[in-house]
């Protein structure tokens, strides 16, 4: 018999393990993809139970099941089962954190109100019982009436068991738990809570929806839907009874604006009505839920533990006395960010230039094997160099999630976020946003990427809209050529400082000058809102799951190859195809089947050809669409001080930023092959005259085109990303936008006031 | 009455009522910022904002600007237990 596909929901607060566990039951065989409409991740995995198939969720960790943001209601509605297009949960796993069993208690008393069964994994229990914190699972479970199982899921304690009693709960009743003494005990010490019995479709067993908050309340609910009810018509058929709770509780919260919208405003009069009748009743909403939940949790753990007063975590507190102490706590946080810093921007070069030897390689291969042409071109300058500028973001992308994820799963990454926050306040951002705009400044892609810790969605999307502003290592090739090419050799205090340097400096500093006010200015207005709640649990220290760290490196690799790499490559594509077509490339590639048949009987006649063809690449370059176009944006690109050649620069170099450095390498007929310390380029952008005789290149020019490229949205493997994290098109069309007037402004003002100035 | 925000590190106090009916506010009390509860302020961050204190057993940190709606009876005789026993430690921070 084939069995239907059983769904398993995985929730839990932060920090419990829960990531862990959901790796353990799920053997890492997961699929992720994003909830439509909201940037909530969507993680599957398959749970191994005989004779049945089981599908497992991981949710987000959260504290409690009251929606704020459209985000948390997605995760709400997963679990009540209202989202459209997603399969009913069949089953809720609640992952407990052992040594704070009454705070994760909280969570569990949404949970029981939903009317679905839920079985407790509580995790951690041998951090528990070191700590000497003994906890009485039967007793836990007889109290709350629903199956509770010890498990340690970083040292694979108690999973077969878990497993099995996932696989009870979801088979038909006879095998299914017997919540007989459960029941008895949690309405005796329910204290007047009463238990009523509604028949879960899925499960054939009669699930318990437990009444935490006072009687009068819920009765006050009833009476809310009937009125609604009898207003709205049948038409629009109410949420689910949890959401119409929450609405009522929650003021100004999702559920609310949910039920406004699905009712019309018909029902805020009588929504206040009856928040004003509980409120006269019961005292106030806000405390009311809080206070019966705590109550609640304070009476399930009645002789469940056995402990003395809170026992605070001893190894922690005694790390916490130098990792976050003002002076010890702030230099080994800096030396942390320097040595990522480090492994990002320099260490991570080999595997890069590995990388970039095997795509020279695979270049040489395919022009040892096929004739020049346009297919050759297509493979080796569209093909191999746009999968190359893909892969070559990996080992950064790895790196940086390395290091992420060590420090999030030992509990440092929250110490972090503690220590920096009140300087993010300039940016009207929360300590959290430090570690992604850092890590900008070797590359926005990972960046961005890791805006995943900040749970508060416009504090994520102001920090993924400046991230890019950083200075990332792919601009340094730029800076670097017009620099040795243009700024004076000067130097100061005795050779210690450098004009070079300075300018360098000033062209790092730019970008973050530009970002404070542009994200405050977000925050002001397209990302408006409440203030961001900075609450933040500092967890206890613990050593890192192997597991975890590999997991989130391979997943972040993976999302970026899949998702944003194929995107990447087809605007590389499409880049190649404007600069090829439509030229006449005949002679071309003659000249290039000449050279590489070594025909030339002597070597003059060698260089006269390779010297004919720069001159045709250029000439071929100068007719394409992307050279057209360039002639076209002359007059934009003029009042920046730039040529049409420039331009071409800045608009080949949409793919990725550094490419402009080829591209003037081809437009000044040196061959694609250059780099930023090729004489032959230096000396030709030096030699590079306006068709009346003036130099093109000077100060001002080098040092608006350096500002402009500090300042654009010319990656295109960022906006990919951008577009993947945001879940929509919208903002990385925004970045481009916001990024290339400011970038043109500046490069403007930069050029106009220097050239007045400098002369 | 005093707020969470005056306390000296290693102080605790007793919760009395957590001001408001907004997000934060509401985010407090899902974390256990609820009348009874004893909470002591371990240190605040090298820049002087956000705090860090103990509340159920958990380290949360929170700003100055959230602590202010903490309103506390201070010394809670087995609060001050909890503070003698570990207080200590953290005195030194």
């Amino acid at each position: 018999m084939k069995l239907a596909t059983r769904r398993v929901v995985l929730v839990g607060n932060p920090n419990t393990g829960k990531s862990t566990l959901f790796g353990v039951l799920s053997g890492m065989n997961v699929h992720t993809a994003n909830y439509p409409g909201v940037t909530i991740e969507k993680k599957v995995g398959r749970l191994a139970v005989p004779n049945l198939a089981v599908e497992l969720v991981d949710l987000p960790g959260t504290y409690s099941l009251s929606p704020r943001s459209p985000d948390e209601l997605v995760a709400v509605e997963v679990l009540t089962g209202e989202l459209p297009g997603e399969p009913d949960a069949d089953l809720i796993v609640c992952v407990m954190n052992a040594t704070l069993l009454r705070r994760n208690l909280f969570l569990v008393s949404q949970l029981l109100e939903l009317g679905k069964p839920v079985v407790i994994a509580l995790n951690m229990i041998d951090a528990a019982r070191s700590r000497g914190l003994e906890i009485d699972t039967d007793r836990l479970s007889a109290n709350l009436g629903i199956p509770v199982f010890a498990v340690s899921a970083s040292r694979r304690q108690g999973i077969d068991e878990l497993r099995a009693g996932i696989a009870a709960a979801l088979l038909p009743p006879a095998g299914g738990f017997e919540p007989g003494t459960g029941t008895a005990t949690a309405t005796a010490t329910g204290g007047g809570s009463d238990a009523i019995a509604v028949a879960s479709p899925a499960v054939a067993s009669p699930v318990r929806v437990q009444r935490i908050l006072p009687d009068r309340f819920y009765d006050a609910c009833d009476r809310f839907s009937a009125e609604v009810q009898q207003t709205a018509g049948n038409a629009a058929p109410l949420p689910s009874r949890y959401l119409v709770e929450r609405a009522i509780l929650d003021r100004g919260g999702e559920a609310e604006k949910q039920l406004h919208l699905r009712l019309g405003v018909a029902c805020g009069p009588i929504l206040e009505a009856t928040r004003g009748a509980i409120e006269a009743d019961l005292g106030p909403l806000s405390d009311l839920e809080c206070d019966s939940r705590y109550s609640w949790a304070r009476r399930q753990v009645e002789g469940v533990l056995d402990s003395g007063p809170d026992s605070p975590h001893l190894a922690t507190e005694r790390l916490d006395a130098i990792l976050i102490h003002r002076v010890w706590g702030m230099l080994i946080f800096l030396g942390l960010m320097f040595l990522i810093f480090q492994f990002i921007y320099a260490w991570s070069g080999l595997p890069m230039d590995a990388i970039a030897a095997v795509q020279d390689q695979l270049t040489g291969l395919v022009e040892s094997v096929i004739e020049p042409g346009a297919f050759r071109s297509l493979l080796t300058d569209g093909v191999i160099a746009g999968v190359g500028s893909v892969v070559i973001f990996v080992p950064q992308i790895a790196m940086l999630f390395l290091f992420l994820a060590v420090l999030e799963d030992c509990g440092y990454m929250s110490r972090a976020a503690f220590l920096v926050d009140r300087l993010m306040g300039l940016f009207g951002l929360s300590g959290k946003s430090f570690l992604p705009l850092m890590s900008s400044f070797a590359c926005a892609v990972p960046g961005v990427m890791a805006t995943r810790v900040i749970e508060n969605r416009r504090d994520r999307f102001a920090t993924i809209l400046v991230a890019p502003l950083m200075s990332c290592s792919a601009r340094l090739p730029v800076y670097l050529l017009l620099i040795t090419a243009f700024v004076p050799t000067v130097s100061y205090l005795g050779g210690f400082v450098s004009l070079s340097g300075l300018v360098l400096m000033a062209m790092y500093f730019v970008g973050v000058v530009v970002a404070i006010p542009t994200a405050w200015i977000l925050k002001k207005t397209l990302l408006r809102g409440e203030p961001a709640p900075f609450v933040l649990e500092l967890p206890e220290y613990k050593w890192p799951a192997p597991l975890v760290v590999l997991y989130r490196v391979w997943e972040a690799c993976k999302a970026f190859l899949i998702r944003a790499g194929t995107m990447i490559f087809a605007a590389s594509i499409l880049v190649w195809a404007a600069a090829y077509w439509p030229s006449d490339h005949t002679r071309r590639h003659e000249l290039q089947r000449l050279l590489e048949a070594e025909a030339a009987e002597s070597d003059e006649q060698a260089a006269a050809w390779r010297a004919e063809l720069q001159a045709v690449s250029s000439a071929t370059l100068e007719n394409s669409l992307l050279g057209r176009t360039g002639r076209t944006i002359e007059p934009v690109v003029r009042p920046l001080g730039w040529d049409w050649k420039i331009g071409v620069g800045a608009i080949a170099s949409f793919p990725a930023r550094e490419v402009i450095i080829a591209t003037l390498g081809t437009i000044y007929s040196l061959g694609g092959d250059v780099d930023e310390e090729s004489e032959g380029l230096i000396s030709a952008l030096r030699e590079a005259e306006w068709p009346d005789g003036r130099p093109v290149y000077n100060l001002p020019v080098a040092l608006s085109i350096m500002v402009f490229f500090a300042l654009c949205a010319q990656c295109v493997s960022t906006l990919m990303v951008i577009r993947r994290e945001t879940n929509s098109w919208r903002w990385p069309v925004f970045s481009f936008v916001y990024m290339t007037v400011l970038a043109y402004i500046g490069a403007l003002v930069t050029y106009q006031v220097s050239s007045r100035w400098l002369g | 009455m005093i707020t969470l925000d005056q306390l000296r590190p290693g102080e605790a106090g007793e919760i009395v009522r957590v001001e408001g009916c907004d997000g934060i506010s509401c985010r407090l009390r899902e974390l256990g910022f609820v009348p009874g509860e004893a909470v002591r302020f371990l240190c605040a961050a090298p820049l002087g904002d956000p705090l860090n204190c103990v509340i159920q057993g958990s380290r949360i940190a929170l700003r100055g600007r959230e602590a202010k709606r903490v309103f506390l009876s201070p010394a809670v005789p087995e609060a001050a237990g909890m503070v003698a026993a570990t207080g200590s430690s953290n005195a030194r921070l």
